[in-house]
């Protein structure tokens, strides 16, 4: 075994010009199947180490780079390193944050955008909230309106830091630092609120599909009304913004009380009968409470804006 | 309202500490929230009591290596940084 090793790369460090030296030995490490295959066919060593240096120094007299094999085999094992790292950190990453889910929330259309910002202004025409389904998984955004998303609730909230630095800087408030305390309070709040209705839902043992990922989604749609309350406080003034803030608000209640009405509640409750029992009950009041919660936060979130 | 990342996390490992002291034998057997307690019916059913002594057991054992070393962590950089 040592006598093959030592032999062809001892006689190739003297054949091969200095800058070859390193690609021989890489290859030697690489693919020891060929030396082997080489070294194992006939009987004579000496005679069969002089037949593999033959036909690797006719390998070895092309001078161009791409037609060398044995920088061919580097690259191909350089290339097979990259795949494989790759291949890894996505394993890695796909175990915290699951990268496919997040890519069907956004896939939207402008469509899908339109009509949904009017129906978080106006929630009281809509009649069909269910979302609909393909095949055990829901039907993505572009196709069902009443699926949540989100695209409008990242944008939304960017939208909202930038009319709170445009608010303050009306009112002669505003520094750089101002609009990452704006985001980071409005971010933690949106966890806090997150993190209480997940723990609430899971004490109550309520078995609903709604994952982190709806649940983030369905309390980013507060800020698309807490924008048009700031921008119409803005441009025409207090009695505006209280004006455009109640309906935003009331509306944002309908719909997130129908929205998770379907989810939350059993079926034959969310379709209006009434159930009587503690555990639809309370399921009702949890519902109710995440509804009323929004508007409390969107006051707060934005009456320092407009004064 | 000015709340940033730092004390969001100083809030939790708060309240992840308070729960993580509370002692099985000297308060919560006294309340009737043991461990004993916990596991009434076996119905599909669970119940709030059961599911938030469920939760508190679970936390206790899970975070008790964790939290120590994260308590370290902070009494080091708050020593530190003040």
């Amino acid at each position: 075994m040592d006598h093959s090793f030592a032999t062809p790369s001892g006689f190739r460090q003297r054949k091969l010009p200095p800058r070859m030296r390193m690609r021989g030995s890489a290859a030697d490490m690489t693919d020891p199947s060929q030396l082997f295959e080489d070294t194992s066919t006939s009987s004579g060593s000496p005679g069969m180490e002089y037949r593999a240096s033959e036909t690797q120094s006719a390998g070895f007299t092309a001078q161009s780079l791409l037609s060398d094999p044995m920088s061919n085999l580097a690259m191909a094992y350089g290339s097979s390193l990259a795949t494989q790292g790759k291949d890894m950190v996505d394993k890695r990453l796909y175990q915290f944050i699951p990268i496919s889910k997040l890519k069907y929330y956004f896939a939207v259309d402008t469509m899908y955008v339109g009509k949904k910002l009017g129906l978080l202004v106006f929630p009281y025409m809509h009649e069909n909230w269910e979302v609909r389904y393909q095949q055990d998984t829901p039907v993505a955004p572009r196709f069902d309106i009443n699926a949540p998303d989100l695209y409008i609730p990242a944008m939304a909230f960017l939208t909202y830091i930038l009319v709170a630095g445009l608010a303050l800087g009306t009112q002669n408030r505003f520094s750089p630092e101002i609009l990452g305390m704006q985001a980071s309070s409005a971010l933690i709040w949106l966890i806090i609120e997150v993190g209480v209705t997940l723990l609430s839902l899971y004490i109550m043992t309520v078995n609903t599909d709604l994952t982190t990922i709806d649940l983030i989604a369905f309390s980013g749609y507060k800020y698309v009304g807490m924008i048009i309350g700031v921008l119409s406080g803005l441009i025409f003034g207090r009695i505006c913004y209280y004006l455009m803030l109640l309906w935003c608000c009331i509306a944002i209640v309908v719909f997130m009380v129908r929205s998770l009405r379907l989810k939350i509640l059993s079926e034959a409750a969310a379709e209006g009968k009434l159930i009587r029992g503690s555990k639809n009950q309370l399921r009702m009041y949890l519902t109710i409470t995440i509804a009323v919660v929004q508007p409390i936060f969107m006051y707060f979130l934005t009456y320092h804006l407009v004064r | 309202m000015a709340f940033t990342l730092y004390s969001l996390i100083q809030a939790a490992i708060l309240c992840v500490n308070a729960v993580a002291v509370l002692h099985e034998e000297r308060f919560l057997s006294k309340i009737g929230w043991g461990a004993d307690h916990g596991i009434g019916g076996f119905g599909d059913e669970p119940g709030i009591k059961s599911q938030l002594l469920n939760l508190i057991r679970s936390v206790r054992t899970v975070m008790r290596v964790p939290l120590i070393a994260v308590n370290s962590v902070t009494i080091v950089l708050l020593l530190l940084f003040g």
